[in-house]
């Protein structure tokens, strides 16, 4: 079994107007270091394979097909051993 | 002719496009389902607003990946009108027959409000028999409506901008930040038109606007007319 961790982030240049919102919202807590807050998506997808390359390829096809849109966002992926984690078999 | 309303679970203005179509414009229409892959009796495909599934991911990219929109595809690349309205619109873009697409309104919030768009180009079936420059008055109901174009070439065609009652185009007519003003897009021949506003809510002087009607009448009626735009 592996984990693939799918990390989907706007694209540079893109506004993000939820990250411009959480930014003024921790300034106002005080954390005043805060110079920009980009909002993303994270995935994480069970792979019932041992075959890493063929993982990364497979996810790969997935993110241009459905979990991104190139148009607006960017995407990472982390192939990692897993042990599943979820309870439908 | 028959119109066809596509319905994903999720599509919440199905009935309000039938209505208009069948009973205010009097033309046939039928529902689509969503697993249907055979358009032989449909002249023009509606997509209507809602939240396919749930708007889980991005707003209509579930339904982008239905049977139904495959036929769509077959059906818009024989030069067969498509009608895009809302979510149908989100659908349309994330399908890739529209370029680009629309994210999260630049003011955060669900806006529900009437607009009013300018005809940019009436060289669609949508909007034949409009003037250019000529102003609908359009509500819109929507919290992903903002237009954003592809990076490089914009290959598709504005049809549709929000500007003020006298038609002049500025930020304060913009309702959620799109691109350019964009209420409106079709793609390069002109027979795939998605907007954001709802020309279906808009049909009926009871409803302070019959001005949506133009685009269901102005579709009969290229059709009855023959191909002049495609």
């Amino acid at each position: 079994m592996l984990r693939a961790s799918v990390y989907v982030t706007l694209r540079p240049g893109i506004l993000d107007p939820q990250g411009e919102t959480i930014r003024a919202s921790l300034q106002r807590l005080g954390h005043a270091e805060v110079e920009a807050v980009r909002v993303g998506k994270y995935l994480e997808l069970d792979l019932r394979t041992e075959d890493r390359n063929a993982a990364e390829q497979s996810v790969t096809r997935m993110c241009d097909a459905l979990l991104a849109n190139p148009v607006i966002e960017d995407y990472a992926i982390e192939i990692m051993d897993g042990e599943s984690t979820c309870s439908l078999e | 002719m028959q119109f066809g309303v596509v319905r994903f679970y999720g599509s919440n203005c199905d009935w309000d496009c039938a209505h208009v179509i069948g009973r205010v414009a009097g033309a046939p229409v039928r529902f689509v389902r969503h697993d249907e892959d055979d358009l032989a009796d449909i002249d023009c495909v509606v997509l209507p607003g809602g939240f396919s599934y749930g708007d889980y991911l991005r707003a209509g990219a579930m339904a982008a990946h239905t049977p139904v929109m495959e036929a769509v595809r077959t059906f818009a690349s024989a030069g067969r009108p498509v009608l895009g309205i809302c979510n149908g619109f989100q659908v349309l873009c994330e399908a890739g027959l529209l370029p680009g697409a629309l994210m999260v309104n630049g003011g955060l919030r669900f806006v529900c409000h009437p607009t009013h768009v300018r005809v940019e180009d009436n060289e669609t079936p949508f909007t034949m028999p409009m003037e250019p420059g000529s102003v609908l008055a359009l509500p819109v109901a929507h919290h992903q409506g903002n237009y954003q174009p592809p990076p490089g070439r914009f290959d598709a065609r504005v049809v549709l901008r929000y500007c003020d009652p006298t038609g002049s185009i500025s930020a304060e007519a913009n309702p959620n930040g799109s691109w350019d003003n964009v209420a409106g897009i079709a793609n390069l021949r002109g027979n795939v038109l998605g907007l954001m506003p709802h020309p279906e809510r808009a049909a009926e002087s009871i409803l302070g606007s019959r001005d949506g009607l133009g685009l269901f009448e102005s579709v009969r009626s290229w059709w009855e007319g023959g191909t002049a735009y495609v």
